[in-house]
């Protein structure tokens, strides 16, 4: 039968639907970190430049950065590389073509939620 | 491309709340996607209500007795009623699976049942599966050989034979395809982890001589790296096989054959 209606049907739910995933979830955080991080570089670029511009500007800049709102970006920028380095090792590892079994993935996707918080206060603690 | 919101035409609203049974005391709620093509309104979620002490175990037993006894025009595909011909797959309580192999018992709560994600819909919990189709077709899923035909049939060992264990079995519901973010921003170019898993069974099947023409065809940005190992097609496959697992797998030779 010759479809009369192929150009008005609507679009299923999906994101509206669909249960997150412990895999899909930390699929998206590995890209929301990778881009925050930009952000976060430029903040740290902006910081030596203001270094370099004079005193003056410096202590504003540095003033910010180092406020405990500057403190609070400062920390989440550093899980945010945590993170993204253990989501990395997580695709490295499938790239050798292991890890696919879905019981393995989910596991790799907790240690990474767990292990970039852990190395993240580590880390904090040791600077 | 990404779009997080549905289009105008598909926003759901508020459906109708279909009459509670008389006499029932073990009464469940069935939340159900309606979209009729012919009078024009936009898609809506109804409200049914079943005896569960008078339904069978699955949730194509519900679906089919709220069309026998409720609401004749709800309408649906469903085929063998034992997961192998994969045409009822849905969306139930948030995952893609199969209607007939997914039990009521394993749904907490009030039963959510949409068509696949993402999809063009055809009426109801039918979505349009021709683009899907044409992927499939697009990896040239046969036996494409050089040689000349053997006398009686191609054979193959039996530890070549076992590379396709897992792979074989896909059904083509296209449950796995619909549950990826992926597949929902571009599967007009990506093809997908149903196309793809094909994509490997024959890729790795040893009677085939057209390995490397296969290797070259998903060899693309788009048809086969937008993968990004989001595992969902994995984990909802109401057949229990690993899509994610073969590309990785195709991933893996593309790279072994540039070094």
């Amino acid at each position: 039968m010759a479809d009369v209606n192929r150009g008005n049907r609507p679009l299923s739910p999906h994101l509206q639907v669909y249960r997150p995933q412990v895999t899909s979830v930390t699929s998206i955080f590995a890209r929301i970190t990778g881009v925050a991080l930009l952000g976060a570089t430029i903040l740290v670029v902006w910081w030596f430049l203001a270094a370099a511009s004079g005193p003056e500007y410096f202590n504003f800049v540095n003033g910010l950065m180092t406020s405990w709102f500057g403190d609070l970006v400062m920390f989440a920028a550093l899980w945010a590389v945590c993170y993204h380095f253990l989501s990395g090792l997580r695709h490295l590892y499938w790239d050798a073509g292991r890890g696919f079994e879905v019981a393995f993935a989910e596991k790799m996707a907790w240690g990474v939620i767990f292990g970039s918080v852990i190395l993240a206060v580590l880390v904090a603690l040791v600077l | 491309m990404v779009e997080f919101t549905l289009p105008k035409n598909s926003k759901i609203t508020t459906g109708k709340t279909w009459p509670k049974p008389d006499g029932a005391t073990n009464v469940r709620k069935f939340q159900i996607y309606r979209w009729n093509p012919d009078d024009g309104k936009n898609p809506s979620v109804d409200t049914y209500f079943l005896d569960m002490d008078k339904c069978g175990p699955m949730i194509l037993d519900a679906l089919i007795k709220i069309k026998t006894e409720v609401d004749p025009t709800l309408t649906f595909r469903r085929s063998c009623r034992e997961g192998i011909c994969g045409s009822c797959a849905m969306n139930i309580d948030g995952i893609n699976t199969l209607a007939c192999i997914y039990g009521l018992d394993e749904v907490k709560g009030d039963v959510k049942i949409y068509p696949l994600p993402h999809m063009p819909v055809v009426k109801d919990l039918i979505p349009d599966l021709t683009h899907f189709y044409a992927q499939h077709a697009s990896i040239m899923p046969w036996l494409e050989t050089k040689t000349n035909r053997p006398a009686k049939e191609w054979k193959q060992s039996i530890e070549d034979r076992k590379k396709l264990d897992g792979l074989y079995e896909c059904v083509m519901c296209a449950s796995c395809s619909t549950s990826c973010p992926s597949y929902w921003w571009n599967g007009d170019r990506y093809l997908g982890p149903a196309a793809l898993l094909h994509a490997y069974r024959w890729i790795i099947d040893s009677r085939d001589e057209a390995t490397g023409e296969r290797l070259d065809s998903v060899e693309d940005p788009f048809k086969l790296y937008r993968c990004h190992t989001i595992m969902n097609c994995a984990k909802t496959c109401p057949k229990g096989l690993n899509p994610a697992k073969a590309i990785g797998q195709i991933k893996k030779m593309l790279v072994e054959r540039n070094i």
